[in-house]
């Protein structure tokens, strides 16, 4: 019996301008059988989605395959005609790209969409199409199958489509699933969810997958079998149960190590709090914002609503919530980008203007605003000397010979080279050009940093690698950090004090190490038993328990009164929770939570997580009305 | 601050493992012309020459009426004067002469021209991306006005009402072409605006002139620069078609549109003579176009569609 499919030594390579090749695969085989998952994980550049596109016959422009095979059912697909290569694609071999949003077209409707493909290539009639598409959306756990084909897509959320879109490639029933990086842009909570359902349909359907990632957590809870690759090699391959307990190669070990450990509490470091003032660095004060025009202290479309930070003197603040929860938008209120509609912002006790037109220049000088992507943060026609050199000349007057050693003290500081002063931002790899962006802020003296995001988009080496350089930095240099990320374990290792924000509230803040403790606002309970364990079998025991099975499957819900986590919370109280703003209560010293359960209730809950109360279902795909109609 | 550096660099050193980071991105690729492109700055080099040298080279000056006839084939030879190699015109002078003299017209003035017309719409149109508001407001309601204009119409106009010479001419041409060039310019400024660096610049406290000069204009530089060969050709054509209609150069000067226009009856006597300045013209042009096709296939193809507008 031959393999479903089999790589067997394939090489892939680019060309210099003198026509001289540059290998960008070499030589990898392994193989797939039939409903066998294989993950392909390594770090960018690796190789792994040149290889994946490979499965399809298909090369970027500009690559060519020199050798090897791909074989599909014993034939090789890469000798194949144009045309049949076509029909493969269509047929048997189906792929998944990384960014669902990417994908699907907003003016077709969701169920056209997810057929065209089987229809287009003959596989299936519209009707047989259409149904079968039905049947998918129930294995994959959509809400109202039914009628979901006739949604546009932006009627349904993030991991809704990427869900749609395994709906898509599974339509004509395909022999072998490729996988790009499919939850990589996602939130834990949505992660799980997508996960769950891809594991569940690629087990129903007995189809086999390449699942491509970098994260081997993930990796762990999908695929039966992994490939490492790096720079276009296989350093180890084995069944999954062996190279997650028993990795052999250095650089397995190392992908290991890069992991995200479990949130919890005393995960970080202690800091002395030596230099710490009494006055406390900023303090955002009844603080609401948004977008649009603003009417009476309310703007159009709010954002942030009555929130209260305090951000002390050589602190780190970890501020934690999902995608659109406005954590992003704290961090522009407070640097000035987008004027708050109501409260205060003080800074060293001084009030700030709200707009950082009216600013004064030290003001704008100590506060200093991180972007997320370094490629557009980087201007990339000026010199990196240029890019750092400027903020110092412009807020300290250092000029010429005194500048160019502040640049060379700077680079060092982040632990880059000092001939990069003379580079553009292009000759810079992306945790370079992270650096870079760091120390840009660096370079005016600061004494708060608002890092929005910083290693979000980062391989998860490289992002440990700048995390670890963040520890330094604040050792060193004494500045407050605000750390802006979806992440609760990257915060968990680095911060002294989070502040979890939901649907524009903060429902939780405090030190780490409490908030990271029991007792937990439902939310945060959510939010650290959804970051994916290193162990296979994670996946099935975390959806068994209650407020998993609550939490994933609905979706946030904006409101304007109660608490915005009613719909999803399992220990709400229905008539009080979705009506009356939750009281903040105050579990020890500077702890926050926003619940209407008092602090007892809490605990006794977490005393016994399995117990179902007020007649909740564990799961209840019928009851599910996340997708709210827009 | 010395012992806390260097720490940190020996740290670096020490927790370097060949996986930490993936080797640097290339350098950028240097712009390679294809031969194509490499016949269109053969051709361009030629005539930008023949601007600076075109009277030395020139058998014969351009007012001369020196052949034994008009409309005289190539290769005919007046006795004692010497070989006419594109033949004679309409008034009996030599038109490989007359070609080598007008270069310094049409493709000088044209170059004048649009240096004006990029020098204008450039610094209005960056500045109304940079402003925003009532200032962009105005200077694009103006703009739209001088758009709204059949550019012919109002060169003829302005040349009729100020008089034909040469300053007139490369105002003219400058301030018409300069609308078109700041559309494209407050365009590229406003996608470059949105990027985090100008952001970035905004909330250190940066002048608007800082903004402009250093983190937008250098950013437009390389689509603006294919632009300006494609205007450039706009201009050439403009200036030929007003001398083509009588209004442009004046004669006895000899320029490429003019020399088009005054020996268009020779076509009835079977003369090649209005064929060899609108070989030139289209020498220089398409040449012209034929580097902007390279310069635009490497900064991204979309550069084309953005300035057919």
């Amino acid at each position: 019996m031959s393999e479903l499919f089999e790589i067997d030594n394939l090489q892939i390579q680019a060309r210099k301008e003198d026509g001289t090749p540059i290998p960008i695969v070499k030589g990898v085989s392994f193989k797939v059988k039939a409903g066998q998952v294989v993950a392909l994980i390594g770090e960018s550049g690796s190789g792994k989605s040149t290889i994946s596109l490979a499965t399809m016959a298909y090369c970027r422009p500009g690559l060519e395959f020199p050798g090897g095979e791909v074989r599909l059912h014993g034939k090789d697909v890469l000798s194949m005609e144009p045309q049949d290569q076509r029909n493969l694609r269509g047929n048997n071999v189906a792929y998944l790209a990384q960014s669902a949003a990417a994908t699907f077209n907003p003016a077709i409707t969701i169920g056209e969409q997810v057929t065209e493909a089987a229809v287009l290539h003959g596989v299936l009639t519209q009707d047989e199409a259409d149904k079968r598409a039905v049947a998918l959306y129930h294995a994959l756990e959509l809400p109202e199958p039914a009628r979901l084909g006739r949604r546009y897509p932006h009627q349904v959320s993030g991991g809704q489509l990427q869900r749609l879109m395994a709906a898509m490639a599974l339509v004509s029933g395909p022999d072998l699933l490729v996988l790009d990086e499919p939850t990589t842009a996602l939130d834990v909570t949505t992660q799980i969810e997508v996960l769950k359902a891809f594991k569940k349909v690629i087990r129903e359907e007995g189809s086999a997958a390449i699942y491509v990632t970098h994260d081997l957590a993930v990796v762990a809870q999908v695929a039966d079998h992994i490939v490492v690759l790096y720079s276009g090699e296989i350093q180890e391959q084995g069944p999954v149960d062996l190279i997650i307990n028993n990795p052999t190669h250095p650089y397995t070990k190392r992908l290991m190590a890069a992991v995200k450990p479990t949130p919890k509490a005393g995960m970080g470091e202690d800091l002395d709090q030596q230099h710490s003032r009494v006055v406390p660095n900023i303090e955002v004060k009844n603080m609401t914002a948004g977008y649009g025009g603003i009417v009476n202290g309310k703007p159009a479309i709010t954002v942030l609503r009555d929130i209260n930070v305090k951000i002390k003197n050589s602190h780190v603040v970890g501020v934690i919530g999902e995608s659109g929860c406005g954590k992003s938008t704290l961090a522009r209120v407070i640097a000035g980008l987008l004027p708050a509609a109501k409260g205060e912002i003080f800074l060293d006790g001084k009030q700030l203007q709200a707009d950082l037109k009216n600013r004064m220049s030290e003001e704008l000088q100590k506060v200093q605003f991180v972007y997320q992507m370094a490629d557009t943060a980087l201007n990339p026609r000026q010199l990196i000397g240029e890019i750092l050199g400027r903020p110092i000349e412009f807020y300290r007057g250092i000029k010429g010979a005194a500048r160019r050693e502040e640049v060379a003290a700077l680079l060092r500081l982040v632990e880059l080279p000092v001939e990069f002063e003379s580079r553009y931002p292009s000759e810079l790899s992306g945790g370079q050009k992270q650096r870079v962006n760091l120390a840009r802020a660096l370079a005016a003296n600061p004494e708060v940093v608002l890092c929005d995001e910083v290693t979000s988009a980062l391989d998860s080496i490289v992002s440990s690698n700048i995390i670890i350089l963040l520890k330094k930095l604040r050792d060193k240099t004494g500045v407050s950090f605000v750390f802006i990320s979806h992440d609760l374990s990257t915060v968990g290792s680095f911060a002294d004090e989070i502040v979890v924000l939901y649907a524009g509230r903060v429902v939780e803040q405090g030190p780490v190490d409490e908030v990271l403790a029991p007792p937990y606002h439902p939310y945060t309970r959510l939010l650290i038993s959804s970051v994916p364990e290193l162990r296979v079998g994670w996946l099935e025991d975390t959806m068994q328990k209650r407020e998993m099975a609550v939490g994933i499957a609905r979706g946030v819900e904006i409101t304007d009164s109660g608490c915005p986590f009613f719909n999803r919370c399992p220990i709400a109280i229905d008539g009080t929770c979705d009506v009356d703003t939750a009281p903040i209560r105050e579990p020890s010293p500077e702890h926050y939570i926003a619940c209407h359960r008092t602090i007892e209730e809490i605990a006794e809950i977490e005393a016994a997580p399995q117990q179902v109360l007020h007649g909740f279902e564990v799961a209840a795909p019928e009851g599910d009305k996340a997708a709210k109609p827009h | 601050m010395t012992d806390a550096t260097q720490g940190a660099e020996t740290e670096a050193e020490e927790g370097k493992t060949i996986y930490d980071e993936l080797p640097d991105a290339p350098p950028k690729k240097k712009l390679k012309l294809s031969w194509t492109g490499k016949i269109g700055v053969a051709l361009v080099a030629f005539w930008i020459i023949m601007v600076i040298v075109g009277p030395w080279v020139a058998p014969f000056h351009e007012a001369d009426i020196i052949a034994d006839d008009s409309y005289l084939g190539p290769g005919y030879v007046t006795e004692g004067e010497g070989t006419h190699w594109l033949g004679t015109d309409y008034l009996e002078r030599d038109i490989l002469s007359r070609i080598l003299w007008g270069a310094r017209m049409t493709v000088g003035i044209s170059f004048i021209a649009t240096l004006l017309a990029y020098a204008m719409g450039v610094t209005a149109g960056i500045a109304a991306a940079v402003k925003r508001g009532w200032y962009d407001m105005i200077l694009s309601r103006i703009n739209d006005a001088i758009l709204s204009l059949p550019t012919i119409m109002l060169g003829l106009l302005i040349v009729v009402a100020f008089g034909s010479s040469i300053p007139i001419l490369i105002g003219t041409a400058a301030v018409i072409y300069a609308s078109s060039v700041f559309r494209i310019a407050r365009a590229f400024g406003q996608e470059i605006m949105v990027m985090d660096y100008v952001e970035a610049a905004q909330a250190r406290g940066e002048t608007i002139w800082w903004i402009i000069f250093r983190e937008v204009l250098p950013n437009a530089v390389m689509p603006l620069a294919t632009d300006f060969g494609l205007r450039l050709v706009f201009v050439v054509l403009f200036i030929s078609s007003l001398s083509f209609l009588g209004l442009g150069i004046q004669p006895p000067a000899a320029d490429w549109g003019s020399m088009v226009r005054q020996n268009l009856e020779g076509l009835q006597y079977g003369s090649l003579a209005p064929v060899w300045p609108a070989l030139a013209i289209a020498s220089f042009t398409i040449a012209i176009n034929l580097i902007v096709d390279d310069v635009s296939a490497k900064s991204g193809g979309d550069l084309a569609k953005k300035m057919i507008s």
